[in-house]
């Protein structure tokens, strides 16, 4: 059987069922590299270029740990995934990247993903990478049509509050969301939340510190696209939208504590996304705000530490309504003016 | 309302010309320093690209001279210039600066939101004028990067050392002074003539060295540390495909038009970069590449630290160095950025390719 491999990194945590179901209906047998290691990480920083994000690095890792063991790699080219947005440059030339840093590379699957003026895009590129494996066009229609319906059932799912992971690596658990946890939205791409070396556990240390995370994946598309568009220019990358949209979704609700932004060393769309989103929540609520910066140094203390005191922080303003603060302003309010 | 606009490199004439033109009131910020650079660096998002802060810093210096209105051109991605104004309003707003930004650009909301943003810049919409002011905004920044290219082959040449510099550092602060059009391509004419006129080595035949890379850092001459000047002046002819005049042209010009653009660099690009990713990025690549064909010594890439297009030509370019044999540099941008050891990497270079040079003469 012909085997593709798919990196276990960037989308995939958002998009693998859909392309599992796809290829396996066409009778490839699909291969997954293993969960992010040490290894992997140190690999994928020295081929990649210093410049590059570290989800970025981290993918160049997995694809050589993966390279020699399939037929095909499964690099699309994905340049945008909605209507009228980007996901980001390095997206539209990750196959380009990985062909000039990367030697003895079986063949790349490197179609590439535009929904942004067409929204058959989709329906295109399935076409295009199926017939690497059939001839029929029917059965690649057919294939398509079940992996969109299993990608329907997965995001149906996260919407009800789980990981990705807890699918894609077969460990459903059952998350405690009593009363007595912190609602703290967390906000941050894929690939920084869901790999748990990238971020060095990140989410079992909110839930070790009594917070229940409220992520992107979590949100209705409709509420998220509604906020988003009330903004004065209309954000043009994919997660830039999702990431505003979502943080106004918060504000409204009664019931959110606080709100983290995790980004990336080097992450040009979250560079804007945060300062965007750090000001709107700041300038519209007392909302906590934090932002936490992975990059491939691992400083797991520092980690900690924040997480703890962004958690008690919050519990202690709650437990003391009634003081005053000394500082009494937004530090926004507090910049003067400038020379 | 006293307009003002960002510096990149010698935008400022052509703005100045469409401005003069259209009778507006403004003030045009000092030219990019170490100043206006920290007072960018100390608001903008720590990790946002160069030509954010140092704008901020643009604006802020303005701001000190009574200006109250920024005008600056938008995009719609994946380049992070897009945003641009959207975050720059933000920013001012917060530091407590009345500032309103403008951004000229094709709205969601279509030609009427167009319209109506350039009726504030103009005061009124008489068409015509509008028109003549734009057409000879565009002739200014074609002559001024005719000018800019014949710099570049005087300063090899020149026999006394530092002319060229000379002459065209007072041509930067004359144009200031000068008014309208006319004024500004008399100016231009007069200092062609000057240089045309310096004594120069005929029989020098010097290095070619193409820069490529983000158009504001190849561009503008304090982010890049007036690298093209440097090269120039240790006898190496620069080219830089990137113009101002090329982007207003080809770009805005001919595709609002429908009109054929050049598109050799995207056939160049194309067994390296097979799309555009945003920015420059394919016009990084593909020109590496014909400058490769063309024979040229060795490449420069600059870009701002975080530059994301710029990072994907980066990790391709060492395929066309090893495909055509060609040496290539990046040299990455951003606030702390040193001189001496941006000096020290560009000689190294220099030497490799001077050294490259000699061995092909050996060898006829």
């Amino acid at each position: 059987m012909v085997k593709v491999g798919i990196p276990r990194s960037l989308m995939y945590y958002l998009f693998f069922p859909m392309w599992k179901t796809f290829f396996e209906e066409l009778g490839a047998e699909v291969v997954v590299s293993g969960p992010t290691t040490k290894k992997i990480m140190d690999d994928g920083v020295r081929a990649c270029v210093d410049e590059a994000c570290l989800a970025l690095k981290v993918y160049f890792g997995h694809v050589l740990s993966l390279k020699d063991k399939v037929d095909f790699l499964f690099i699309p080219r994905l340049t945008s995934l909605s209507r009228n947005e980007y996901v980001c440059p390095k997206f539209g030339g990750l196959p380009d990247m990985i062909r000039s840093s990367i030697g003895g590379l079986p063949r790349i699957i490197d179609t590439e993903l535009n929904l942004r003026r067409d929204k058959n895009g989709l329906l295109s590129a399935a076409m295009e990478i199926g017939g690497y494996f059939s001839t029929s066009s029917a059965a690649i229609n057919l294939a398509y049509k079940k992996a969109v319906l299993c990608q329907r059932e997965y995001s149906r799912f996260l919407r009800t509050g789980a990981y990705p992971t807890d699918i894609l690596e077969k460990n459903l658990c059952d998350r405690k969301r009593d009363g007595s946890r912190l609602q703290i939205a967390v906000i941050g791409h894929c690939y920084n939340l869901y790999d748990s070396y990238i971020n060095m556990g990140l989410l079992k240390k909110l839930e070790r510190a009594g917070v229940s995370a409220l992520t992107v994946e979590m949100m209705e598309e409709e509420d998220v696209n509604r906020k988003a568009a009330g903004i004065s220019k209309r954000m043009f990358w994919y997660f830039g939208r999702k990431a505003v949209g979502t943080a106004l979704c918060m504000l409204e609700r009664q019931n959110v504590d606080g709100m983290l932004y995790v980004m990336a060393f080097g992450c040009g769309v979250d560079s804007f996304v945060c300062d965007y989103v750090e000001r709107l929540v700041r300038n519209r609520s007392d909302m906590p705000f934090a932002v936490i910066t992975l990059d491939e140094h691992t400083g797991e203390a520092g980690l900690d530490t924040r997480v703890e005191a962004f958690a008690d922080m919050i519990r202690w303003r709650h437990g003391h309504e009634a003081d005053f603060s000394t500082h009494g302003q937004h530090i926004y309010c507090d910049q003067g003016t400038a020379r | 309302m006293k307009l003002t606009f960002p510096h990149m490199g010698n935008t400022y004439i052509a703005t100045k010309v469409l401005l003069d033109e259209l009778g507006a009131d403004y003030v045009i910020p000092p030219f990019n320093n170490r100043r206006a650079l920290e007072i960018g660096t100390k608001y903008a998002p720590e990790l946002a690209c160069l030509p954010l802060k140092i704008n901020l810093g643009n604006y802020i210096q303005a701001y000190g001279q009574g200006a109250d209105t920024i005008m600056i051109t938008g995009g719609c991605g994946p380049c992070r210039f897009g945003y641009y104004s959207e975050i720059e309003r933000g920013i001012l707003r917060d530091a407590g600066l009345e500032m309103d930004v403008i951004a000229l650009e094709m709205p969601d909301g279509g030609p009427p939101e167009l319209f109506s943003r350039i009726k504030r810049v103009t005061g009124g919409l008489n068409a015509c004028r509008l028109a003549g002011a734009v057409r000879r905004a565009a002739q200014t920044s074609l002559l001024v990067d005719e000018l800019e290219r014949l710099t570049y082959r005087t300063r090899p040449r020149e026999l006394l050392r530092g002319s060229t510099d000379r002459i065209y550092g007072n041509f930067r602060n004359d144009v200031l002074k000068a008014k309208g059009f006319e004024d500004v391509k008399r100016l231009i004419h007069d200092t062609a003539d000057s240089l045309e006129r310096l004594e120069t080595d005929h029989t020098k035949i010097p290095l070619m060295v193409g820069i490529v890379g983000e158009i504001y850092t190849t561009i503008d001459s304090y982010t890049n540390m007036n690298i093209d000047m440097k090269l120039g002046n240790m006898g190496i002819e620069v080219h830089r495909a990137v113009t101002v005049s090329e982007w207003v042209f080809d770009h805005m010009l001919k595709k609002a038009l429908h009109l054929p653009c050049d598109t050799a660099y995207i056939e160049a690009a194309k067994p390296y970069l097979g799309a555009m990713i945003g920015g420059h990025a394919r016009e990084t690549v593909g020109n590496a590449v014909l400058y490769a064909k063309r024979g040229f010594s060795g490449i420069v890439q600059i870009y701002p630290l975080g530059c994301m297009p710029e990072i994907v030509a980066q990790s391709i370019l060492p395929s066309v160095e090893r495909d055509h044999n060609i040496p290539i540099l990046t040299l990455i941008i951003d606030e702390m950025t040193g001189e001496a050891g941006y000096m020290t990497r560009l000689e190294a270079f220099l030497d490799v390719l001077e050294r490259r040079s000699e061995d092909v003469y050996a060898k006829l």
